[in-house]
Parts: structure tokens; sequence; C-alpha cells
């Protein structure tokens, strides 16, 4: 599995559009500063989504309208993280592919990406379906503790790529 | 002036050989951990604040009154601002002299700066009268103005702040 990362990370570091990625200088920050505005309006609407769950703010305004207003927000996020991201992987393959940190956030990402689905999706067929009991409560509040903390984890291995070395 | 400005440069040398700030050059994960915090810090800044900002400029959240919106997104601004303030000043501690004449950073300051006095000026005159206006979807050309200023200052303070990364390379 890791030789056929690698020599796929070798045949994609060798590509023109590789080349020209690492070549061109203002490429590669200005991705990272898109990927970062990304990053902030997913935080943003994740949060304000999760406080909601919790019953901590916006608690006059119902979980399903809050769901409606801000997942669409989160999935637009997550395409533009994806797109700047994989410009990332064409211009540096090791650093990131081979990376334990950048394993460790795509693992972390599916988790929390499921979680969001598993705790927004309920909602489309029945708007009250968190509010339904206080343990159906309970366990949206506890979703959405995890939800962002695993996005904090996310971000945190992100920053680690650029530290974490590939042997 | 040149009395000040040796004022500053003597200033970050000492901010620079404080222990801790020796602790965040030496230490392998000091740095990164710093930078985390950070990181997320800003985006959590510029994700909340941008929901105020878009509002404002009749973009978002239409329906909720701007004074709502303030209060829902003001407080996380603000403790999320802090933790930026902090973060960044250690990180900027770590090695002062050679921050303070990297221009990205500058600008960055300079853009904080822009992004304080409208805010100033978005509390002392463009949110006059918020009830009259504040349920409309379109808002006063006064708060829209802030709204945009806003937006583009804080786009500028993230690009700013990753450019001092590829600038600087006092960190593998």
């Amino acid at each position: 599995m890791r030789h056929a990362v690698s020599v796929f990370c070798a045949w994609l570091e060798r590509t023109p559009l590789s080349h020209q990625l690492q070549t061109i200088e203002w490429v590669i920050p200005a991705v990272q500063t898109l990927h970062l505005l990304a990053i902030a309006a997913l935080m943003g609407a994740t949060l304000v989504l999760n406080l909601r769950l919790l019953g901590v703010a916006s608690a006059d305004v119902p979980v399903a309208r809050v769901s409606r207003r801000f997942l669409p927000v989160v999935k637009v996020s997550l395409a533009v993280l994806l797109a700047t991201g994989a410009v990332m992987i064409a211009a540096e393959p090791e650093r990131s592919l081979l990376n334990l940190a950048f394993q460790v956030k795509m693992a972390l990402l599916t988790g929390v990406v499921l979680l969001t689905a598993a705790t927004t999706r309920p909602l489309r067929r029945r708007p009250e379906f968190w509010g339904d009991s206080p343990a159906r409560r309970r366990l949206a509040g506890a979703s959405a503790v995890l939800s962002s903390g695993l996005w904090v984890a996310v971000l945190c291995a992100g920053r680690w790529i650029a530290y974490v070395r590939v042997q | 002036m040149t009395i000040a400005a040796l004022d500053l440069t003597e200033l970050f040398q000492r901010l620079h050989d404080t222990r801790w700030a020796a602790v965040l050059r030496e230490n392998d994960s000091a740095f990164p951990w710093v930078e985390c915090l950070h990181v997320l810090a800003i985006t959590l800044v510029v994700g909340s604040i941008s929901v105020l900002d878009l509002r404002l400029l009749g973009l978002a959240w239409r329906d909720r009154p701007v004074g709502r919106v303030l209060r829902d997104i003001l407080p996380i601004t603000w403790i999320a601002f802090a933790l930026a303030a902090v973060s960044g000043f250690l990180l900027f501690a770590s090695n002062a002299p050679t921050y303070a004449r990297n221009p990205f950073l500058q600008a960055k300051m300079g853009l904080l700066l822009l992004a304080g006095v409208n805010m100033t000026a978005f509390h002392l005159w463009s949110r006059r009268n918020l009830p009259e206006w504040e349920s409309e979807p379109r808002t006063p050309f006064r708060a829209r103005l802030a709204g945009a200023v806003s937006l583009l200052c804080w786009v500028g303070i993230v690009a700013a702040g990753r450019w001092i990364g590829f600038t600087i390379v006092s960190h593998p």
C-alpha cells in the first residue's frame, strides 16, 4: 500500500501540472489562504450549528432551521477545502500523502463528516427530532461537543503536516 | 523618531531574549501547537465576523434583525480575537526582530488597525438608529460599507498572515 502511494507520489511530482505549481511562487500561499478562508467559513457554520444543538446560542430559532441555513455553508466550504487541498497535494505529493499528520487528518475528517450527516439527516424528515425527549437532547449535545472537538483536531492535524517529517 | 525606533528595536530584542520565547524557538512542538491555537482562533474570528458582515451587506441571514446577529456573533468573535492576539504575540515574540521587519506582518498589523477603526466607526456612526432598520433585508449604505470594509480587511489579514510563513524561514 505504502509502496503504491510512493509510486503515485513520484509520478504526480513529475507531471507538468505539479511542476508548474512548484515553480510559480505565489500559487501555494494563495491556495492556502483560500483553504484558510474556507476553514473559517466551515468553523463558523459548524460552531453556530453545534452551539444551537447544545441549546447555548440562538435558542429562539428551531434546530432544523439553523441546520437548513448553515449546512449548505459547510458543504460549499468542504468542496473548496477538497479542491484547494488537492492543489496542495499535486504541488507536493510526498509531503502530504505519506505524512502521518495528513493521514490522521483524513481519518478524523471522515469521522466528523459522517457524524455531521448523522445529526442533520434526521431533521429532514422530522424537524423536532433532537428535541423529542431529554435523552435525544443529551445525545444531540454530546454529538455537538464531539463534532466541535473533531473539527479542532482536524485543524491541528492540518497545521502539523508542515512539521511532521516524512520518512 | 530615531529614539522611538531604537526603543522598539531594543524592545523586540528583549522579547526575543525572554525565556518563554526561547522555549518557543527551541522546543520542537511548542511553536506548532501555539500556531494551531492561532489558526483556530483566527478562523473563528473570521468565520463569526463574516456572518455579521454578510448580514450588514444584506447577503445572508436577511430575516434575522441585525441587533440579534450582533448579540449572537460578537461574543464568539471577541473571545476568539483575544485568543488570536495572545497566541499571535507569542509567535511574534519567538523571533520578534525578524518578524518586525517582515513586510507581510507589517501589512497584517496595518489591516488589523484598519479593521479596528472600521469597527469603531460602525459602533459610533453606522449603527445609528439601529432599531429603525435592523429588520430590513437591505441595510443603509453606511452599514453595507462597514460590512464590506470589515470583510476585505479580514481576508487581507488571513492572506498576509499566511504569507508571513512563506517569507520567514525560522522553522522547517
